[in-house]
C-alpha cells in the first residue's frame, strides 16, 4: 500500500448495469458460437456416418477418416493397415487420430478464448459482466488439462505427416500414374493450411525458441522462432480458415464418393 | 465547429453515487479529458479526476467511457457522434475514492510481491553485455505505463472479487514474463507465477490486450509464453521424471513476504 | 484545531520523479528512514515524459567521447553561465549512474557489441544519450520505482515490514516546510484522497519537485509542475538562482489546439529529421550563431553526410542547442514562412524508411496518429516552441545539494545552476541521477552531523493548517481555474520566448493585481479529492514563481540561452558574471545580484582561448600560451 489513510471502508462504484457498452459487443461471441456449432454438428455427422469418405478411383481420403484403421474401412483406404475387425461406424474409423486432433483444437490458445467467450461467456466480451457466481479458471480438473497442449501438438505433427501422405496418394490417377483433379488441389490447399495452423501454435513457438533467455546464443532457433512468431500472429485466422478448408475438403470428397458429383479432372 | 456534448458522469464517493447529467462545449480536435477539464473549470470545480501528462504517457486518467476502459486523454471526442450521450464512470474493479478517481493500491501491493530483478552478483554495473535481440521481448513489456486498464478489465477480478488475493492480474503476470525473459536475470519465477500469482486463473480471453493503450500484446507475448513456461516446469512429465532421477535440478524463487 | 496525522522520518523527499527517487534510494541505502512524498501516484511523475535519453559520456557509440567533452558541451549549451562545478560533477558521474540503473533492471537499447546504445542529440558532440526508443524517461522512472520496491522487499525480510525504512506517500502534497529556528524541522501538507492534514517530522528535506511549466499556457509539462519546490524553498528562506532562464523546447505540437505544446522529442532530429519552412527550405542553415559556426555544417550535403561519417562532416544545424532552434522557428513564423497553424514542418518521413521510424520513434507515431491524424511516416509534423524546462531554481552547494537553509536539499529541475542559461537535451535525466544521489548523500551526512532532532512549534502547524484550509472556507470565492488561466496568459504573452521591457513591466503589474485575487480564490465542495481546492493552493506557488521569473527577466539586460530580449539582443560577457538571486521578503519577492564564482583554471584550460573570448571578459581570460610553453 502506498496510501497513508485507512482505505478498508471503500467499495467499488455501485453500478447495476451488466455493462455500459453501447456497441454491439454481443455480435462477435454470437457469430463464433454459431459457426463453431455448425462445424461440430457437421463433423459429428460425417465422422459417425461410416461412408462417403474414400474415392477409390482417385485415392481421395477425407482427413476425418485418416488413418482408417477399422476393419470396416474400404479397400485401399487403410494406409496404416487395419488394426481390428469390422465394427459399426459408431466407432469412428480414424479413432486413433481424431481424439488428438480434437484435443489439439480444444486446448489451442485461440480456441480456448473463442469458446470461453462464446459458450461459457466468461466473459462474453470485455467489460461485460459474466454470469457465473464463482470462477476458478484453468486451475482445476478438467481445465487444468489445457496445460497438455504441447503433447497434442506433438501428436498433430504426426497426423499432419499422415495428411501429407494422403495428399501424395491423391496425386495418383485411376491407373496409379500421376493424376490431378480438383479434389487433389483442394486437399493440397487443406494440407498446406493445416501445416500452417499447426506450426503457428503457441506451444510450437515456445518449443522452437520462445523458451530461451538468450536468442543471440542460438541464432538458428531464433530464426525459426521469428518465423513461427510471424505465423503465430495469424493463428486466429488460420484456426478459422482451416475449419473451413477441413469442412470443404470433407464435403467435396463426400460428394464425389457418394456420386453426387464427379471430380473435375485436369490430368489423368 | 463547437457543439454541446451530453455527458453522464458518475459522481459520488465510498461506492455510493449516481450518474449526473451535464452539457459541455466541445471544440475541434479535443479529447474526453479536455471536455472534463472544461466541465471542471466552468460547472463542477470539485469534479475529481486523476490526470497528469495528458499525453498518454503516464497512465493516470484511466476510466470507462461508454462502458469501455480507456485513457481519457487518448479518447478523441470525434469518435463519438455529436448527439451521442457519453457515459463516463470510474474503473469498476477498484474501490472509488471520489467521482472518477479510484483507489488502485491493489496494484502496488501486488507489485511488491514479485521477486525483483536478480542479476548475477558477479556482474558489476557497466559490465552487462546484452544483445538487442535478447532484450526486445522485455522491452515490449516495459512500455507499460501502469494505467491498470488491463487489471480493471480482467474478468478474473472484475467479476470475482474473491480472486483478488490469488491473482496478480495481467500487468504483474507480464512483469514476471518480463523478468523471466530478461537475459541477465537469474531467478526462476515459474512456480510462483502459477501458485501465488494465479496464472492458472487466466483464461486468455485477451481483454487485457484489447484495452492496452500501449498496444502491448500481453496475451500472446507475455501470458501464453508464461503458461508454456509453467507447463514446462509443472505439467511436463519428462521434466518431472528428470527432476525425480536427479538429472535436472530446478530452484524455484519464493514469493516475497509481506508485512508480518 | 484540525487533526493532523504525524509521521517521523530521517529524510523526507518531496517529489517522486527521477531525482526524488534516486535521492530516497541513496538515503535508504545509507540507513536513513526515508519518506517519499508524491503529488501523484507512484510512478507517474513528469520524468515519464522524457523521451530522448540520458546523456552520459560512456563512449559506447564513439570511443572519443569522455567526461571532458561532455563538460565542454554542457558549458557551451548553457552559454557559460552554468555552475561549472555542477557541470563537472555531472559529466564525471553520469556514466556510473546510468550503469547503475542497468544493474537495477533498466533495459536500454543495445549496440552491436552488447553495450548500451547512445544516440545523437542537440549540442552533444558525440552520440551520447543512453535511450530506450523514445520512452527513456518511463524506463528510468520504472527502474527507480522497482528499485524502491526491491529495497522494500529487503526490508520486509529484515524488518518484517516492507515500509519500515522507505515508504511512499502517494497523492500527498506538501504546502509548507516547517522550521526550528533556522533549521528544517519537517514538512506539512495534505493527503489528496481524504483532504486530511499530514505532518512529517524530519531534520532533512530533499526538494525534488520538478519545474514550473504550469505557469505557462503552452507547455509540455504535466499537471504537477506548479513550482511547488521553488515556492517552498523561498518560503523557508532559501534562494532561487537565475529564474529568468526558461527553456522553450523548439518542437511541441501546434495542432489541434487541445494538444498544443505536447512534446515532440528531439530524437526526431537526432535520428535525421529536418526542419523546413512553408517554402520547403531547411531554414536552420541561416541561423547558426557565430559562437557555434565552427561546429555546424554549411550545406545540406555536409549535414546529411554527418550521420554516417561524423569524422569528416560537421553537424546539421537542426541539432543546435534548443534555445537557438526555438528562436529560429519563431523568426520563420514571424517572417510569414510558417505553417498553417503558426509552426514549421518537422520532416522525418522523407528521411527514413517507415519501418525504421516506427522502430525508433514508436510513441511519436502513436501520438500523432491518435491525437492529430498525422502519419509521421508519410507526412511532416507541424511543430512550434513549447515551455519545457526551467534552468533556474534553488541555489545549492554543488557537492552536497544543500540549499541555504540547514537541512534543506534540492535536486533535479527544482535546483538551479547546473544547466546555466540553457539545458542540453539528455542532460536532464542524467542530472536527476547524479544530483539525486548527491542530495541523498548530503542529507544522510547532514543527519550524521546532527546532535539533536529539531522540534516543531504548534503555532507553525496551526498557521500552516489555517492557510491550507482557507480556500475551503470561501466556497463562493473567485474561481481558481479562471485565475490560473489568466496567470498562464500573462506569462505566455508577456514573459515568453522573446521578451521586452514594456511587456515585462506590464506582466509584473498584472501579477500584482492577480496577487489580490489569489488571496480570494475559493473552492466549493468538501475536502476529499477536490481538484478545485488543490489548484487554489497551487496558485500561491505559481504566482511566487511567476514573479521571480518576470523580475529576473526584466533585470537581465542581455540575451542568453533561455532568455531572449528584443531590446538587448546581444550576449554580454559582463552579464555572464552575474547571477540573479530571488528571495522572499515577507510576502514580497526580492531580487538581487550575486557575482559568479570564476571557473577553476584547469576547467578553463579545457577550452580554446578563442572560444572563451566569445563568452568571457578580457580580464577573465587565461593568459595566452606562448609557442614555447605550448610545447
Amino acid at each position: 500500500m502506498t496510501q497513508a489513510t485507512d482505505t478498508s471502508s471503500r467499495t467499488r462504484a455501485q453500478i447495476a448495469d451488466r455493462t455500459l457498452r453501447k456497441d454491439p459487443w454481443w455480435r462477435a461471441p454470437a457469430i463464433t458460437a454459431t459457426l463453431l456449432t455448425i462445424w461440430v454438428l457437421y463433423a459429428t455427422v460425417h465422422v459417425f456416418l461410416g461412408r462417403w469418405y474414400w474415392v477409390p478411383k482417385y485415392h481421395y481420403l477425407t482427413p476425418f477418416y485418416s488413418p482408417c484403421i477399422s476393419g470396416s474401412c474400404a479397400t485401399g483406404s487403410a494406409s496404416l493397415g487395419t488394426w481390428f475387425g469390422k465394427v459399426p461406424s459408431i466407432i469412428p474409423y480414424a479413432l486413433v487420430s481424431l481424439p488428438f486432433v480434437l484435443g489439439f483444437r480444444l486446448t489451442c490458445y485461440y480456441y480456448r478464448r473463442a469458446y470461453y467467450r462464446a459458450f461459457w461467456r466468461a466473459p462474453a466480451a470485455c467489460a461485460v459482466r459474466e454470469p457465473h457466481k464463482t470462477y476458478t479458471g484453468e486451475t482445476r480438473f478438467p481445465l487444468i488439462m489445457q496445460n497438455l497442449h504441447r503433447y497434442f501438438f506433438f501428436a498433430v505433427i504426426l497426423i499432419s505427416v499422415l495428411n501429407t501422405y494422403d495428399l501424395t496418394q491423391a496425386f495418383r490417377g485411376p491407373n496409379g500414374d500421376f493424376g490431378l483433379g480438383l479434389g487433389t488441389l483442394i486437399m493440397l490447399i487443406n494440407v498446406m493450411l493445416l501445416w500452417a495452423y499447426t506450426l503457428s501454435c503457441h506451444s510450437c513457438r515456445h518449443i522452437t525458441g520462445g523458451r530461451l533467455r538468450h536468442f543471440s546464443a542460438h541464432p538458428v532457433r531464433y530464426w525459426i522462432w521469428t518465423q513461427v512468431s510471424k505465423l503465430n500472429g495469424r493463428h486466429m485466422q488460420l484456426a478459422w480458415i482451416t475449419l473451413g478448408t477441413l469442412m470443404l475438403t470433407d464435403l467435396y470428397i463426400m460428394l464425389v464418393a457418394s456420386g453426387a458429383i464427379s471430380d473435375l479432372r485436369f490430368y489423368n | 465547429m463547437g457543439y454541446q456534448a451530453q455527458l453522464r458522469i458518475w459522481r459520488g464517493d465510498a461506492g455510493r453515487g449516481d450518474l449526473a447529467d451535464y452539457k459541455v462545449e466541445v471544440n475541434e480536435g479535443e479529447v474526453v479529458l479536455d471536455v472534463l477539464h472544461r466541465l471542471q473549470a466552468t460547472q463542477a470545480g470539485d469534479l475529481a479526476i486523476r490526470w497528469n501528462c495528458k499525453a498518454g504517457k503516464c497512465g493516470s486518467c484511466s476510466m470507462e467511457i461508454n462502458g469501455r476502459p480507456r485513457l481519457a486523454c487518448m479518447t478523441r471526442m470525434s469518435t463519438f457522434g455529436e448527439n451521442e450521450t457519453l457515459t463516463i464512470t470510474p474503473m469498476r474493479t477498484f474501490p472509488v475514492i471520489r467521482d472518477l478517481v479510484t483507489d488502485v493500491s491493489f496494484n502496488y501491493a501486488k507489485a511488491r510481491e514479485i521477486p525483483s530483478f536478480t542479476p548475477d552478483p558477479a556482474t558489476k554495473p557497466g559490465e552487462f553485455r546484452m544483445q538487442q535481440v535478447d532484450v526486445n521481448r522485455s522491452q515490449e513489456f516495459r512500455k507499460c505505463i501502469e494505467c491498470f486498464l488491463c487489471q480493471n478489465t480482467c474478468h478474473v477480478i472484475r467479476d470475482h472479487t474473491e480472486n483478488e488475493g490469488a491473482f496478480a492480474g495481467p500487468r504483474f503476470l507480464m512483469r514476471i514474463a518480463e523478468l523471466e525473459m530478461h537475459p541477465a536475470d537469474t531467478a526462476d519465477r515459474r512456480e510462483i507465477a502459477q501458485d501465488d500469482f494465479g496464472l492458472g486463473l487466466c483464461n486468455i480471453t485477451k481483454c487485457c490486450t484489447e484495452v492496452c493503450p500501449e498496444h502491448i500484446k500481453i496475451t500472446d507475448n507475455a501470458l501464453i509464453p508464461m503458461k508454456e513456461r509453467v507447463a514446462g516446469r509443472k505439467y511436463d512429465p519428462l521434466v518431472w521424471l528428470g527432476s525425480k532421477i536427479g538429472r535436472r535440478q530446478v530452484k524455484d524463487t519464493p514469493k516475497v513476504p509481506g508485512k508480518k | 484545531m484540525t487533526d493532523i496525522e504525524r509521521h517521523s522520518y530521517d529524510v523526507v523527499v518531496i517529489g517522486a520523479g527521477g531525482s526524488g527517487l534516486r535521492a530516497a534510494i541513496e538515503a535508504r541505502l545509507r540507513g536513513k528512514k526515508t519518506a517519499i512524498i508524491s503529488k501523484s501516484l507512484f510512478g507517474k511523475a513528469h520524468t515519464v515524459m522524457a523521451e530522448g535519453g540520458a546523456a552520459a559520456a560512456m563512449g559506447n557509440a564513439n570511443s572519443r567521447d569522455n567526461s571532458q567533452v561532455h563538460f565542454r558541451d554542457t558549458m557551451r549549451g548553457g552559454k557559460f553561465l552554468n555552475n561549472w562545478r555542477m557541470a563537472e560533477l555531472h559529466a564525471n558521474e553520469a556514466p556510473d549512474r546510468v550503469w547503475e540503473l542497468e544493474a537495477w533492471g533498466a533495459v536500454f537499447d543495445r549496440t552491436k557489441d552488447g553495450k548500451i546504445s547512445q544516440r545523437n542529440f542537440g549540442g552533444h558532440e558525440y552520440p551520447r544519450l543512453a535511450h530506450v526508443g523514445d520512452r527513456t524517461g518511463l524506463e528510468m522512472i520504472r527502474t527507480l520505482q522497482q528499485k524502491v520496491v526491491a529495497l522494500q522487499q529487503e526490508d520486509a525480510v529484515s524488518h518484517g515490514d516492507p515500509e519500515a525504512m522507505i515508504k511512499v506517500f502517494a497523492e500527498t502534497t506538501i504546502t509548507r516546510l516547517v522550521k526550528d529556528g533556522d533549521r528544517i524541522a519537517g514538512a506539512f501538507g495534505y493527503v489528496r484522497d481524504s483532504g486530511s492534514f499530514i505532518l512529517f517530522e524530519a531534520p532533512a528535506v530533499v526538494l525534488a519537485t520538478g519545474g514550473i511549466g504550469k505557469t505557462y499556457k503552452v507547455t509540455s509539462n504535466s499537471w504537477e509542475y506548479t513550482g511547488d519546490g521553488h515556492a517552498l524553498a523561498l518560503l523557508a528562506g532559501a534562494k532561487l538562482l537565475n529564474m529568468e532562464f526558461v527553456q522553450l523546447h523548439p518542437t511541441g505540437m501546434v495542432w489541434p489546439p487541445s494538444v498544443k505544446g505536447l512534446l515532440v522529442t528531439e530524437s526526431v532530429r537526432g535520428d535525421g529529421g529536418v526542419l523546413r519552412n512553408s517554402e520547403g527550405k531547411r531554414f536552420m542553415f541561416n541561423y547558426v550563431p557565430d559562437v557555434f559556426r565552427a561546429q555546424y555544417a554549411e550545406t545540406e550535403e555536409e549535414a546529411d553526410g554527418w550521420y554516417a561519417d561524423p569524422e569528416n562532416n560537421r553537424r546539421p544545424p537542426e541539432l543546435l542547442p534548443r534555445d537557438e532552434v526555438a528562436r529560429s522557428i519563431n523568426s520563420e513564423v514571424k517572417a510569414g514562412r510558417g505553417s498553417e497553424h503558426d509552426g514549421v514542418f518537422l520532416d522525418i518521413a522523407s528521411r527514413l524508411p517507415a519501418e525504421e521510424i516506427l522502430r525508433r520513434l514508436p510513441s511519436m507515431c502513436v501520438q500523432f496518429k491518435e491525437l492529430a491524424d498525422v502519419d509521421i511516416t508519410k507526412e511532416p509534423m507541424e511543430v512550434g516552441p513549447t515551455c519545457h524546462y526551467v534552468m533556474g531554481g534553488v541555489e545549492v552547494d554543488p557537492d552536497t545539494a544543500a540549499a541555504a537553509v540547514p537541512g534543506l536539499f534540492a535536486a533535479g529541475e527544482v535546483s538551479g545552476g547546473m544547466h546555466g542559461s540553457n539545458r542540453l537535451g539528455g542532460n536532464s535525466l542524467s542530472d536527476l541521477l547524479v544530483f539525486g544521489r548527491r542530495a541523498g548523500i548530503g542529507a544522510a551526512d547532514y543527519l550524521d552531523g546532527l546532535t539533536a532532532r529539531p522540534a516543531i512549534a504548534q503555532a507553525d502547524l496551526e498557521a500552516a493548517a489555517a492557510e491550507a484550509s482557507a480556500p475551503l472556507e470561501r466556497p463562493g470565492g473567485e474561481n481558481p481555474y479562471t485565475v490560473h488561466a489568466e496567470l498562464q496568459d500573462i506569462m505566455t504573452n508577456l514573459v515568453g520566448l522573446i521578451r521586452v521591457e514594456t511587456e515585462m513591466k506590464q506582466a509584473l503589474a498584472e501579477l500584482e493585481k492577480l496577487r489580490e485575487r489569489v488571496l480570494t480564490v475559493g473552492a466549493a465542495g468538501g475536502r476529499g479529492y477536490n481538484p478545485g481546492w488543490h489548484l487554489a493552493l497551487d496558485l500561491r506557488n505559481m504566482l511566487i514563481v511567476a514573479e521571480c521569473v518576470a523580475l529576473a527577466a526584466l533585470e537581465r539586460q542581455e540575451s542568453r540561452g533561455g532568455h531572449a530580449r528584443d531590446d538587448f539582443p546581444q550576449m554580454s560577457p559582463e552579464w555572464r558574471k552575474v547571477n540573479l538571486i530571488c528571495t522572499l521578503d515577507g510576502d514580497r519577492v526580492h531580487l538581487s545580484r550575486q557575482p559568479m564564482k570564476p571557473m577553476r583554471p584547469d576547467l578553463l584550460a579545457r577550452f580554446d582561448r578563442d572560444e572563451l573570448k566569445k563568452y568571457l571578459t578580457p580580464d577573465e581570460l587565461p593568459a595566452p600560451v606562448t609557442p614555447e610553453e605550448k610545447h
